[in-house]
């Protein structure tokens, strides 16, 4: 089909998106909405200590008070279970649901209450009593580097997960050759995107039937197959509902250890069990904090501002356990030299243990942190060379017309025009003008700057980092399905296999099938069965439904066409390819005879006897589509990470009062390019969103630990999230360059704008404050920070001049 | 203990605890599970409902300290069965949410400042959802839909409805207390949803 967006019914128009409805009525279907008969309720007793060997656990007063069921301890239910799944070959890392022996991080989770109600379960943690005794902990990620740091997993040997370099081109010759050098430090805060609905799991058990039903709030690949390894059962005895409304999770809902632990529970006791994480267990037990990488980046670049080579150290504190933390210094490597022409890279990825707690996966999966040590390279080399940052930027772009471009970690670049972007962006904001507003800022007595970042948005996720990083596997397939139904009547049903936390699946699903059978979208059902009536998917991660589920609506459908038109055909005595389908009927022009929808409908289901021969009676199709581009395992340290790559480019006007340090979004303007967009509003809401998280994540939000190994900001009274104040308003400025790779052209466009919005924010901050000659190299900087940075500098400066 | 309480426009009654909250006897005893816990310590938003018309946190309050109010949930705010409010629909129409979590006391928060105001200012609109917290969409998409909705309700040339609870917004804003919008009191033609 053409990507020619002037050629789309339904495509790329601006159509309602059709779950709003349900969720505006107050009528959406949460893991705390599912009803269930005779259903208990769990509480938990986390650790107080970072790191504490567990000598007793006396559970005999919470078991005595009434309607407590059932105390769990790790104990048990180590014994009952499998671990849960390392990404990587670190067997001796092991993690359970519940601490085992030792506890490893302050929130740990120790000890589950089983109880008629989660009042009264809460209640009974309080009579548990556990006896510890503290072990040496480590916090920092460079301190728990050291060979003679406290081991937090003793067993491994060491904290170190990973400890990889990778060199890709000639890194050693470009930095030899290259006349200018600079090298830098900074640092991405422990954030998360934090979900408004925690963590919840519902699970029951019939004995009878052999059958484990599970409600979640989850979005995590492969969740029906990690629950059943953990239970040592069957993968088709456990029946997850995906009916079930995600209320936020931008990859963090990956409850595996809440489900194994309920899924336990409900077998133990035969009564359905249920766990709804109040906000401290989510905040500081609930797994889901997000990447805390320290950056050492130098650079290779000569006067013009051409920058030839990179090196990249990140070094990422993963917490207490391996999970899949590790693999997010991974997925960065598919765009490790960003929108540039950078013709080599070295890149040392090193993560470790540590006594926080456990790193999960966060939007974007490493990349913003990635992009904003690359973007804050990029201003430095235009501040060494004099140049405006964002020449410096239009140099080192990679040119509209070397596309697809192949970069040194062995991905290929779909497409993309960048320079085009910029150009629509300065031109929309009148660039002069927003420095004349900022050189009058100034003037006033503010503190004023403009940040810049461009970037890109690796999407269609595979697991391509994966193998990369554990050559033990061996996984290129990561595919994802639908399937079409037309019943008797010609109403059409579709399936789509993964939960939704508010991507719009249903909307993209009737979009794309309306748009190849040329009928009303609205008019398409779309639902979710539970996961043993599914097709193999992969959940909405990594940028991957617009493209994936997109795809695959559109190859069944294009099934469904061309045998609607065959069935129309035969009845002609036409060929296949003679006839033409056109708004759900097909017409023979030799012979002028037509068949509408109902009556080819009619002839799929009644009328076997008027079917081509051999054909299967019925109106069905299924597609399962593997990512494009994943054909190959890694080789030499390469391989191609995600297929798809958009554009984004951010400018920030900033103005900071000296007095108060606190920085004001003045004027947000972000480009953007994800190829052809399938339904406006959802990709407006992406961006508008990802803006909020990655402002968040750069002025806001941090899970801040103390010298003692506790989490001091696990309330949204410390932890700041964005609210309506922070968030400024934001203009979109679009452009669409058509992936090759997709069916529409497409890209994904899940993680915009917050893979750009910290490195952008940073830069206007620093902006702001470079007159005073200082600067921040991490985020979140806080308003605390940078008052107390301009107050030094305003009491510093004296005493400079009077030297 | 026993609790009368007046939700929706309903006398509803109750056997709980006195220590359980208003957010946990909606969603538990009343089955008004629209009402979502969210930080459940009075910052995030998402249990709001309106209490006499203001909203208020409900996971910050005990169910028996709302007898005497009149109680609004989410539930009380579609004028029947398979329909919407003019802000619900023009939620749906700028596609003013994403997962859908924090939508019912968004709406409500909004429900509020419009039954006060249907003239409200951007910042008006900024700061009567300062209080409820959206990680999806950036707010950008939400303030569109009360704007949007605003508009309509302007051009609706219906009576406003007036709950007669303290105005917030400033005076100039403050739409009629009972009547008809007069014509040059709606300010320019908004088009029509598709």
């Amino acid at each position: 089909m053409s990507a020619d967006p002037a050629t789309f019914r339904f495509v790329s128009t601006n159509r309602r998106v059709r779950e709003d409805r349900r969720f505006v009525a107050g009528r959406g279907h949460f893991v705390a909405d599912v009803a269930l008969e005779g259903l208990l309720h769990v509480a938990i007793l986390p650790s107080q200590h970072p790191a504490a060997r567990i000598v007793s656990i006396d559970a005999s007063a919470a078991l005595a008070m009434p309607g407590v069921h059932y105390v769990l301890t790790g104990d048990e239910l180590a014994a009952a279970t499998d671990p849960l799944m390392n990404g990587l070959d670190t067997p001796k890392v092991q993690r359970h649901p519940l601490a085992v022996g030792q506890t490893r991080y302050a929130g740990e989770w120790v000890v589950a209450v089983v109880a008629d109600t989660r009042a009264l379960a809460e209640d009974a943690t309080e009579k548990v009593r556990v006896v510890y005794e503290p072990l040496p902990f480590v916090m920092n990620a460079e301190a728990a580097l050291k060979p003679d740091s406290p081991p937090v997993h003793p067993a491994h040997g060491s904290n170190v997960l990973l400890d990889r370099t990778f060199v890709w081109g000639e890194v050693e010759k470009h930095f030899a050759e290259s006349p200018r050098h600079l090298s830098f430090r900074v640092t991405w805060g422990r954030n998360s995107t934090v979900p408004i609905e925690t963590f919840g799991v519902a699970a029951s058990w019939d004995p009878w039937r052999d059958m484990l039903d599970v409600w979640a709030s989850i979005q995590m690949p492969k969740y029906p197959d990690q629950i059943a390894r953990a239970l040592r059962i069957p993968a088709n005895c456990v029946r997850v509902h995906q009916d079930v409304d995600v209320g936020g999770s931008y990859g963090v809902k990956r409850g595996i250890k809440q489900s194994v632990l309920v899924a336990h529970l409900a077998r133990r006791l035969g009564r359905p069990v249920r766990l709804i994480e109040d906000r401290l267990e989510n905040m500081r037990g609930g797994d889901a904090h997000g990447p805390e990488r320290i950056f050492d980046v130098e650079v290779a670049f000569n006067d013009a501002g051409i920058v030839k080579s990179m090196k990249i150290r990140a070094l990422d504190n993963a917490g207490a356990y391996a999970g899949r933390a590790p693999f997010q210094l991974g997925k960065p490597i598919g765009a490790i030299v960003g929108p540039y022409r950078i013709e080599s890279v070295q890149y040392r990825a090193q993560s470790v243990t540590s006594n926080k707690a456990v790193q999960e996966a966060v939007r974007g999966f490493g990349q913003s942190p990635t992009n904003y040590a690359i973007e804050t390279a990029i201003d430095k080399v235009a501040a060494a060379v004099g140049l405006e940052r964002i020449d410096v930027r239009r140099r080192n772009f990679i040119r509209k017309e070397e596309f697809p471009y192949l970069i040194p970690s062995g991905s290929t670049y779909d497409s993309g025009d960048y320079h085009t972007v910029v150009d629509k962006v300065f031109a929309h904001i009148d660039f002069a003008a927003m420095e004349r507003e900022r050189d009058r800022l100034r003037t006033s007595g503010m503190l004023a700057g403009i940040g810049i970042a461009a970037c890109l948005e690796p999407s269609g996720g595979n697991s391509a980092f994966e193998p990369l990083l554990n050559e033990k596997n061996t996984t290129t397939t990561w595919m994802d399905s639908c399937r079409i139904n037309i019943d008797g009547l010609g109403f059409v049903t579709v399936t789509i296999h993964n939960t939704s936390s508010g991507q719009g699946h249903e909307t993209l699903v009737s979009t794309v099938i309306g748009e190849v059978l040329q009928i009303e979208p609205d008019l398409i059902r779309v639902v979710r069965p539970d996961s043993l009536a599914c097709l193999p998917s992969n959940s909405p991660v990594g940028s991957r439904m617009a493209i994936m589920l997109g795809g695959a609506a559109f190859h069944a459908a294009q099934k469904l066409k061309a045998k609607l038109t065959w069935i129309a055909a035969h009845q002609f005595g036409a060929g296949k390819d003679k006839v033409i389908y056109a708004s759900g009927g097909v017409t023979d022009p030799n012979s002028g005879r037509q068949l509408g929808w109902a009556d080819i409908v009619n002839i799929a289901h009644r009328n076997f006897h008027l079917l081509p021969e051999g054909m299967e009676p019925g109106l069905e199709a299924t597609h399962v589509m593997q990512v494009p581009t994943g054909t190959k395992l890694p080789e030499d340290g390469r391989v191609q990470m995600y297929p798809c790559h958009s554009f984004e480019f951010h400018v920030v006007l900033m103005a900071i009062d000296p007095a108060l340090g606190k920085p004001e979004i003045r004027r947000y303007v972000i480009g953007h390019d994800c190829g052809t967009v399938i339904n406006p509003h959802i990709v407006k809401g992406m961006t508008l969103g990802g803006v909020a998280h990655g402002l968040g994540a750069a002025l806001l939000e941090e899970f801040v630990y103390d010298d003692e190994g506790h989490l001091i900001t696990q309330s949204f009274m410390d932890y700041l999230l964005p609210s309506s104040h922070e968030v400024p308003e934001v203009e979109i400025v679009h452009h669409c360059t058509p992936s090759p790779y997709t069916v529409f052209g497409q890209k994904g466009s899940g993680e915009s704008g917050y893979l750009g919005a910290p490195a952008a924010i940073a830069s206007a901050v620093n902006d702001c404050v470079a007159s005073l000659g200082i600067s921040f190299n991490k985020l979140p900087i806080r308003i605390s920070a940078i008052g107390d940075a301009i107050a030094d500098a305003q009491q510093g400066k004296p005493q400079e001049q009077a030297k | 203990m026993k609790v009368d309480l007046r939700i929706n426009g309903a006398k509803r009654s109750a056997e709980l605890e006195p220590r359980k909250t208003l957010l946990d006897a909606l969603r538990e005893n009343f089955l008004l599970t629209g009402t979502h816990a969210g930080c459940e310590h009075g910052v995030c938003g998402a249990c709001t409902v309106l209490l006499d018309g203001e909203p208020v946190r409900s996971c910050l309050m005990f169910a028996v300290q709302a007898d005497g109010y009149e109680i609004t949930t989410i539930e009380g705010v579609a004028p029947a069965p398979g329909e919407l409010s003019v802000l619900q629909d023009a939620f749906c129409e700028t596609h003013g949410l994403q997962c859908g979590y924090c939508t019912p006391g968004m709406i409500l928060a909004a429900h509020a400042l419009l039954q006060h105001t249907v003239t409200p200012s951007r910042d008006d609109i900024v700061d009567a959802i300062s209080g409820n917290i959206c990680r999806c969409t950036g707010y950008g998409q939400i303030i569109e839909a009360v704007e949007f909705a605003a508009a309509r309700l302007r051009i609706a040339n219906t009576p406003q409805p007036h709950h007669g609870a303290r105005h917030r917004a400033t005076g100039e804003h403050d739409a009629p207390a009972e009547g008809v919008m007069e014509a040059d009191q709606a300010d320019e033609a908004i088009v029509e949803a598709k």
